[in-house]
């Protein structure tokens, strides 16, 4: 997974979620802008999945879950690139 | 404490989306019915739950039978049993001084069994039976005669009774409406309909006292009941002046839309459904301006059912299970499906959360607990995160589906009223195993496996 572009974003601390090469802005839930936050700062999955246990009231089963979808919705929005890991995937 | 958890997402912000007709898309949870909480009638009576409103019931039949009386006075109301033939339901109707429109041998012994005298039942549909135009005849019930076959047995029947019975012809007619039915009746352009009345007249075995259309369903030009009266009123004035019969009735069926909104309509129901008033007002404009109106003041017949019902009927539903789809979108699976919802198929119905959910909604395809690709209850809708257990709220669902619903790998569920006075009333009970095998058989060689 390639997350360079999630680097770029323009992240306000009050919400507002703007990408400068695009012009497009973004909007996300709370837990969607942890996600973003997380992934800026350059957390592995496992990381960010522990983080958000420790936090939230959730199941792994169901987390996980989310997570692979979000990471869909931002490959869907093209704020994440097809890294080398998915390479196969392709 | 840990925090509540709710799934991540994420949206592009979109200017324009909106159109002229831009409405709230904000969803609104609904925790009751008529102030019973929605809560307490899933723990007593389980989920999937029908629940009919009287309340609601009884005021939509008084606020259409007000309008309709104020456009031409002489007008009366049969309920559509095929929209809704709960005894309890019906018998609300009944109460409320609506008379009875059966379309088959099941539904006329339905009215019968709720106390409704045959003169007060219509007798419509394609395929009467001649058992049926027999007990039908017996109890002077109004057969309204849907092809020559028909006519032709019910003079046989009535011959051999010694009855004359009470009839009216069914006509199909363009009324602009696309696609025009056509196989209900007797077509009113080609002279059809006219050539049925003068074949019915000379018989001499039936007396002729009503003209009756159906035009269609769920349709969203009131104008085109200006057609339908417009033109059975000048059918019964030729009538008139060709035999000397006054028809008694004009029954202008049913159609009516309600506030549920075809999977291909753009606008929203609120915007696209005529009112009662635009209803009244088309079929009153051709009363007012009519001849045979003014010389004989033939009664209105109305037999609209969907409008009466749809919204009185809510379906409360148990969140299974979610998935994500490979679509970006939220999947929930509903423990309630198109086998008890099956108007689902025809409509963008209503889904509300039963429960304040803060947060962004993702959109969110409803889908019912069979193994069937089909099992669709609502296309994708921005929506709050469910959880699993969840209740949901689907509506309307009052017309067609306690009476079309399939018995396909499931129990039907309860059926429940809530009265005028709040009270919870089992109107139907949840299915079991018992109901669904007791008219099966197992031959004898079969019965060891």
């Amino acid at each position: 997974m390639e997350t360079v572009k999630v680097t770029e974003l323009a992240i306000s601390d009050n919400g507002f979620i703007f990408d400068p090469a695009t012009g497009y802005s973004y909007s996300a839930n709370e837990t969607g802008f942890m996600l973003l936050r997380m992934l800026q700062s350059g957390l592995d999955k496992a990381e960010i999945r522990q983080q958000f246990l420790t936090e939230y009231e959730t199941t792994p089963d169901s987390l996980d879950s989310d997570l692979e979808h979000f990471i869909l919705m931002l490959r869907a929005l093209n704020l994440i690139g097809v890294g080398p890991e998915d390479a196969d995937a392709v | 404490m840990k925090k509540q958890y709710s799934a991540p997402y994420i949206e592009r912000n979109a200017a324009g989306s909106t159109n002229k007709y831009a409405h709230r898309s904000v969803l609104s949870h609904l925790d009751n019915i008529d102030h019973v909480p929605i809560g307490n009638l899933i723990k007593e009576h389980g989920s999937p739950l029908f629940v009919f409103s009287e309340r609601q019931i009884r005021r939509t039949y008084r606020h259409l039978t007000d309008v309709i009386q104020m456009q031409y006075p002489n007008s009366e109301i049969s309920w559509s049993y095929k929209t809704n033939y709960l005894g309890a339901i019906c018998s609300i109707y009944h109460q409320e001084g609506a008379k009875a429109e059966c379309v088959s041998g099941m539904e006329y012994e339905m009215a019968k069994r709720l106390g409704v005298e045959g003169k007060n039942i219509i007798f419509n549909g394609p395929g009467k039976r001649r058992n049926e135009i027999v007990n039908a005849v017996n109890d002077g019930a109004r057969l309204h005669i849907d092809h020559l076959e028909e006519l032709y047995l019910i003079e046989k029947v009535s011959d051999e009774l010694g009855i004359i019975p009470e009839v009216a012809i069914r006509i199909n007619m363009d009324t602009g409406i696309y696609p025009m039915w056509t196989r209900f009746g007797f077509n009113y352009e080609n002279g059809e309909a006219f050539r049925a009345v003068q074949r019915l007249l000379t018989g001499k075995k039936m007396k002729l006292v009503g003209l009756h259309v159906h035009q269609g369903t769920f349709i969203l030009d009131a104008f085109s009941y200006y057609w339908v009266a417009q033109k059975l009123l000048t059918l019964a004035q030729q009538i008139k002046e060709q035999f000397d019969v006054v028809v008694d009735y004009i029954d202008v069926g049913g159609g009516f839309a309600s506030q549920n909104a075809l999977h291909a309509q753009y606008t929203p129901a609120e915007y696209a459904t005529p009112s009662y008033d635009q209803y009244a007002a088309a079929i009153g404009n051709a009363f007012n301006e009519s001849r045979f109106v003014r010389e004989h003041e033939p009664r209105l017949i109305l037999e609209t059912g969907r409008v009466l019902v749809d919204e009185a009927g809510y379906l409360l539903s148990r969140v299974i299970g979610r998935k994500n789809l490979p679509t970006g979108e939220r999947a929930v699976i509903l423990d309630a499906g198109v086998n008890i919802n099956i108007t689902a198929w025809w409509y963008k119905q209503r889904v509300r959360p039963t429960r304040p959910f803060a947060g962004s909604y993702q959109n969110t395809v409803f889908y019912g607990p069979l193994c069937m690709n089909i099992d669709l209850i609502r296309p994708a809708m921005p929506f709050p995160d469910l959880q699993s257990g969840d209740v949901v709220v689907v509506s309307p669902v009052g017309a067609y589906n306690v009476t079309q619903w399939m018995q396909f790998i499931e129990y039907r569920p309860n059926v429940i009223l809530i009265s005028e006075t709040g009270a919870v009333e089992v109107i139907r009970e949840r299915e079991e195993l018992a109901d669904v095998i007791s008219r099966e058989h197992i031959p004898e060689h079969l019965i060891r496996i």
